[in-house]
């Protein structure tokens, strides 16, 4: 790894907001003229270098980058090698055909993804998303679907203007010996926060892969079952 | 209601509390008439099973009277006696279809916690911790019951609560340690542990054709009722200097062909490893005491077979594996896929073959559970088994 690499990874947003909360940091720890402070010091003045240069050694380190690429139109919800990327996997006993038309109804989608309050279809190609933010928010975006292929996949976008970027599709392939169909989910977001407002959450225990694993799980569970596992006495 | 509720290492109370409602289409309330303290509870009231929580109902072992049923349960109604398996399954994923219903795929809420533990989730369980899914125990007045149309069996008439209780968990469990075994006609059967599920084990062991029965434990009231009711030979361990040296002895120097480790994850000796062991559990350097698997793995003849009901839950340490790999053994372990084996067994029951009730020691009602617990885990008043009318 080249340690004076400064190519741009870091959008221009995230940039100014970098040099901001780099500077108060910087200050705050000053103030407290201790070891700490002076730590705290110098992760915000490494912020505000952040911002300034425009790169991020740790994205560079997790192979992130929320700079547009070099390029890049307007036609994609959420660029290549920018943003969050999820993908997870599971296997469900019931046929492709079964969770295609599941899925393909996008109004089922908030009765197993726990951060979606609603899904309306508002034709064949279009619907419309409304989602839980942190501390009671909601975000809504309109979704079009951009590829499908009966029984195999379905693959959606938001459309320009959304408050969140965002873009996913699903697969289903029927496993070897009929032991179920393995379904495929990948996500892609540019978080409101940026990629580092993601990684904060991430902190605080709001870890988009573990959800969208969870979400796939109570998926498995409605499909399976018929309901949804719990332990709860009524 | 009165629940029989975990407040704490050696701490459980009888409490008040809401009686369960019916949540899902396939769930079911059962009135409990019967129910038991199995040791693998003592791993919970010794605090050895992580993520208990203070108000925890415990008990897995129970059976009872059909109350309620949600609408999608059809084969059993209102006013059927049942008994539960203590291992919910499904009975829709993969593995309850390949006859794993411990390993059920959707019946753990807290999968991932499992996942986190051991890569994969198994189903959950009553009563036994948030591991398991933290789902109300059976030593308690009412228990939902999840998914009645695939884990309860109908008890006819003719049989007794006493004598159909054990098919919850310890006769099924036992009865699956012996048939893992795969017992060849006339094989040497050794059982470390004469608790309810290594006796079980014993019995189990003749009806799929065992020749000799030996029994492994330290109290004598067990290892009396090992040789009185299942006719086994016995070894009293802090009796003899080598548990190896008298199982080679006692076939022709050739070792039992099939070794049964009913003991699990606080297993007791009196050799340097038992200590180690028990230092290492006490500091939480280890998480189980495995005297009695090093044994069997040890003492077991070559390409012999041991089979592990007993319950372990996390790491151990100095496991004689070159032992197990020089001899070819085969180990066979696991959760009992308990549905597998309710009705065979309740036929057995019915047949007059077994009278599962022969190892009751202590017949007490609910209230007594806070006593009952001690007195189990002291292994005083040479207890047994503990049953407890609601």
């Amino acid at each position: 790894m080249n340690g004076m690499d400064t190519t741009i990874n870091v959008n221009n947003p995230e940039r100014w907001f970098s040099v901001v909360a780099g500077a108060a940091l910087a200050a705050y720890g000053l103030t407290r003229r201790s070891i700490a402070g002076l730590v705290v010091a110098g992760v915000g003045g490494g912020l505000v270098w952040r911002g300034a240069t425009g790169h991020c050694h740790v994205y560079e380190a997790m192979g992130l980058s929320s700079a547009p690429a070099e390029g890049e139109g307007d036609n994609v919800s959420v660029p290549y090698g920018r943003g969050i990327r999820v993908e997870k996997s599971v296997t469900i006993n019931r046929s492709p055909e079964d969770l295609y038309g599941f899925w393909r109804n996008f109004q089922n989608l908030p009765r197993f993804m726990s951060h979606l309050k609603s899904v309306s279809v508002l034709d064949d190609k279009r619907s419309h998303w409304v989602a839980k933010g942190p501390a009671g928010s909601e975000a809504e975006w309109d979704a079009e679907i951009i590829n499908e292929v009966p029984n195999e996949l379905i693959g959606w976008r938001s459309v320009d203007g959304s408050q969140i970027n965002n873009a996913g599709s699903v697969h289903f392939t029927r496993t070897i010996a009929n032991r179920g169909t393995e379904v495929k989910v990948i996500l892609r977001y540019d978080p409101p926060g940026g990629v580092l407002g993601a990684v904060i959450a991430k902190l605080f225990g709001e870890d988009p892969a573990r959800q969208v694993q969870e979400d796939l799980r109570t998926l498995k569970q409605i499909l399976e079952t018929g309901e949804r596992s719990t332990a709860a006495r009524g | 209601m009165k629940a029989v509720v975990w407040h704490g290492v050696h701490d459980v109370r009888v409490e008040d509390v809401p009686e369960p409602k019916i949540v899902n289409p396939h769930d079911a309330i059962v009135r409990v008439t019967l129910t038991a303290i199995c040791g693998s509870d003592l791993h919970l009231y010794d605090g050895y099973i992580p993520t208990m929580m203070k108000g925890d109902i415990l008990g897995h072992e129970f059976m009872g009277v059909v109350v309620e049923v949600g609408a999608e349960v059809r084969n059993v109604s209102v006013g059927d006696r049942v008994i539960v398996p203590f291992a919910i399954g499904c009975g829709r994923c993969f593995f309850c279809e390949q006859k794993l219903w411990s390993l059920c795929d959707n019946t753990n809420p807290n999968a991932w916690m499992l996942e986190a533990l051991y890569g994969y989730s198994g189903g959950g369980l009553y009563g036994y911790s948030h591991l398991y899914g933290g789902y109300a125990g059976g030593q308690a007045e009412y228990v939902r019951v999840p998914f009645a149309d695939v884990n309860p069996l109908k008890i006819p008439d003719g049989v007794a609560d006493e004598q159909a209780l054990f098919l919850t968990d310890i006769f099924p469990t036992g009865y699956q340690a012996a048939e893992q075994c795969g017992i060849e006609p006339g094989d040497t059967v050794a059982v470390w542990g004469c608790g309810p599920v290594g006796l079980f084990a014993m019995k189990s062991a003749w009806m799929l054709g065992a020749g000799r029965v030996i029994a492994i434990d330290r109290f004598t009231a067990r290892l009396r009722l090992a040789a009185d009711a299942c006719k086994a030979e016995t070894i009293n361990y802090e009796e003899v200097d080598s548990v190896y040296d008298t199982l080679k002895e006692m076939t022709g120097g050739r070792g039992p062909d099939r070794c049964i480790d009913a003991v699990g994850m606080e297993a007791h000796g009196r050799t340097i490893d038992a200590w180690y062991d028990k230092l290492k559990q006490a500091v939480r350097l280890e998480m189980d005491r495995a005297h009695a698997l090093r044994q069997a793995l040890h003492a077991c003849r070559k390409g012999g077979t041991v089979s592990i009901p007993g319950v372990y839950g996390g790491f151990i340490d100095k496991v004689p594996f070159g032992s197990a790999f020089a001899k070819g053994l085969s180990l066979r372990m696991g959760q009992t896929h308990v549905q597998n084996y309710t009705r065979p067994l309740l036929e057995r029951i019915e047949r007059g073959e077994i009278d599962p009730a022969f190892l009751i020691t202590h017949r007490v009602a609910l209230d007594e559970a806070p006593e009952m617990y001690r007195i189990f885990r002291k292994k005083a008043d040479d207890c047994i088994k503990v049953v407890m009318k609601c």
